[in-house]
Order: structure tokens, then sequence, then C-alpha cells
């Protein structure tokens, strides 16, 4: 016996786009799209002891001191804001010693040997606000990426960025980062 | 005979809202895709500083957050506080606190969890040092300080 198909009747989709617009709102006011950034840093593994005595030639440290009314003093000289990322540039690319081939520093035998091993000192006072260390901090950081990145236009003529994975490590490899941050002390004032 | 011809009104056709509940849909998955819900009440003062050379932290679930600022309540004071979660705390918990944040992400991706360090401007680097001093006790050594991106350089100098 053939049965007469009973006719399924139809689901009425009038109301689909209120539920659609409530859920909408839902997730319209519940959103917020904040991606955090920051300034990327390592920090140094915990030791017991509180300074470390590293054979490091004083010319091939760059020191760079903030004190609680936030005024700098780089390599001994005050400076500004604006001379951090200069002085350095012009510290990193150095290049004292010649060993540095892609390097075009001024090759001063008084600054550093080579940017493998030049390293930054930042070190402040507990005073110091958290906005100018940050700002010196991204001076710092930008010396850096504005070295890797003229590097990289002058080996392979495109910005840093868009390298791959492996030019960058050469690029890395002749600009290593060394920026050290020392335990705060008081510097005075 | 005269015969009035009656003007006929052009008529509009309706607009037809059968595609309605599809834009609506689209939108829907886009909020629910992008949406996060806040996770914290801020309970410090918070004006991030600002800096060029950021860079994005990629995975949220890898990150845990250490808020500084002077608390919003003046009871407690304008001296700034640190905030882990839900409450300010002090120096001393910070290291376990980053400790049991970090047990609880799987073993693998252990090693790039990150700390982001949310600081006011108007905080002073003892306190953050602080903070430096006991991640790097508790072994978490990646670290990020939360920044609004600027411009320019020039354009950050004009705010000291």
């Amino acid at each position: 016996m053939a049965s007469k198909k009973r006719a399924v009747p139809e689901i009425n989709a009038g109301s689909m786009a209120d539920i659609a617009f409530l859920l909408l709102i839902f997730f319209l006011v519940t959103t917020t799209m904040d991606v955090d950034k920051g300034l990327l840093v390592k920090l140094p593994p915990w030791t017991e002891e509180s300074s470390e005595e590293q054979d490091i030639k004083e010319k091939n440290i760059f020191v760079v001191l903030v004190n609680a009314q936030n005024q700098l003093l780089i390599e001994d000289e005050y400076a500004s804001l604006e001379d951090i990322r200069r002085l350095a540039k012009e510290f990193i690319d150095n290049n004292g010693d010649g060993s540095c081939e892609d390097c075009r520093g001024l090759r001063d035998p008084n600054s550093s040997d080579n940017p493998r091993k030049a390293v930054i000192s930042l070190q402040n006072d507990r005073g110091t606000s958290y906005k100018t260390f940050v700002t010196v901090r991204n001076e710092l950081l930008g010396a850096y990426a504005e070295l890797r990145n003229d590097l990289a236009e002058r080996k392979y003529g495109r910005d840093y960025q868009s390298l791959n994975e492996t030019d960058k490590e050469a690029v890395n490899e002749i600009y290593p980062q060394f920026i050290s941050e020392a335990e705060p002390v008081k510097i005075g004032g | 005979m005269a015969h009035i011809k009656k003007k006929k009104k052009v008529e509009t056709p309706p607009l037809s809202t059968a595609s309605l509940p599809d834009i609506v849909f689209m939108l829907l998955f886009f909020f629910m895709v992008t949406t996060t819900m806040r996770e914290v009440t801020l309970l410090v003062k918070l004006k991030k500083p600002q800096a060029t050379e950021i860079q994005k932290l990629e995975r949220k679930d890898l990150t845990t957050y250490i808020y500084v600022g002077a608390p919003k309540s003046a009871a407690l004071g304008t001296e700034p506080r640190i905030q882990l979660a839900d409450q300010l705390a002090s120096v001393g918990d910070v290291q376990q606190w980053v400790i049991l944040q970090r047990e609880a992400i799987n073993e693998a991706e252990r090693t790039k969890f990150t700390v982001s360090i949310k600081g006011d401007i108007d905080a002073k680097m003892g306190l953050i040092s602080d903070i430096k001093q006991e991640l790097r006790k508790a072994q978490a050594l990646k670290l990020s300080y939360s920044a609004n991106p600027a411009a320019s350089a020039e354009e950050l100098f004009k705010s000291f």
C-alpha cells in the first residue's frame, strides 16, 4: 500500500533575522579588538650573585644612564632623547678592528671593536619614570632595527621585514642585539 | 466623449528583505571570530607609553599580563601598585603567580610563555625593576613592555 507522504510543513524563517540580530548585538557590545603590542625584550636568567663581572673592554660598552629627573648621560656626556639613536648606531656600527665587512662605521679606535662585541648597557635610577625608560629602550631597539634594515637594503635590496627567515638570521648574525638592562641604583638626585 | 484618463501611479516594488538574514549572519560571524571578552577589570589607572619599535604579541593564551599603576580608588593612595588578574598584589606575589600561570599552559608551548607588563607612564622604574627581578627568579624571561604605537620618533619626543 503506497501511503501518501505527509507534507512536512515549512518552517517559518521570518524570525531568523531577529535572532541573528540579537546575537550580533551581543557580540558587538562585548567585543574588544585590542591586540597587545609592546617592546619585546629578553631578561637574563637569575643568578644569586648580584653582579657578575664579565671581561668586556671599556670601549665595547655603551653606557646609557638615566637619573631620577629623567636626564640622560650617554658615555659620560649629557644627551637628549633625540641623540640616543644616532649615538647608538655610531657605536654599534663602528667596527674598530675591521672584522665586520658589512659595517660602514667610522672605525674609531676608541669605540666598539665590532657589532658582535658591542654591548649597550642601560642603567636607570629607581626614580626614573616608566615613560622615559620605555622611550629610551625604544630608541635603542630602533638603532638596531635601522642598522639591520640598512644592511638588508644593501645586501638583498629589500627591507628587513620582508626577508625570509634564513636571510633575517644572516642579518642578525652581523648585528646581534646586546642590550643589558642593569639593576637600578641610586644614581643621584 | 471626454474620457478622463486616470493617471496610473508608478508603484515601486517592495524591497526584498530575504537576504537580510544572510547579511546579518555575515556580520555576526565576523564579530564572533574577532571577539575577545575583557578578562579583567582594571583596578589601576593605566595610560600606556608610546613606542615605535613594537611587535605584536601573537598568542593571547601564552601571554600573562601584569598591570602597574596608581590605584583607581583614592582610599588606596597614589603610589603605583601591581595588579595580577583581578586583585592588587605586592611584589612578593609576582613570582608565585607567574609560575602558576605558566603551569596552566601545555608543556610543549611553555617556552613561548611571555609576560606583558602594562605599565602606566607615571609609574617609577623601581617597582618595574622589582617585578623584573621576580620574573627572572621565576624563569619567565620573555618580557614585553606594552605600548601604544606612535607614528614616528619625533612625535614621541614631543610628548616630553
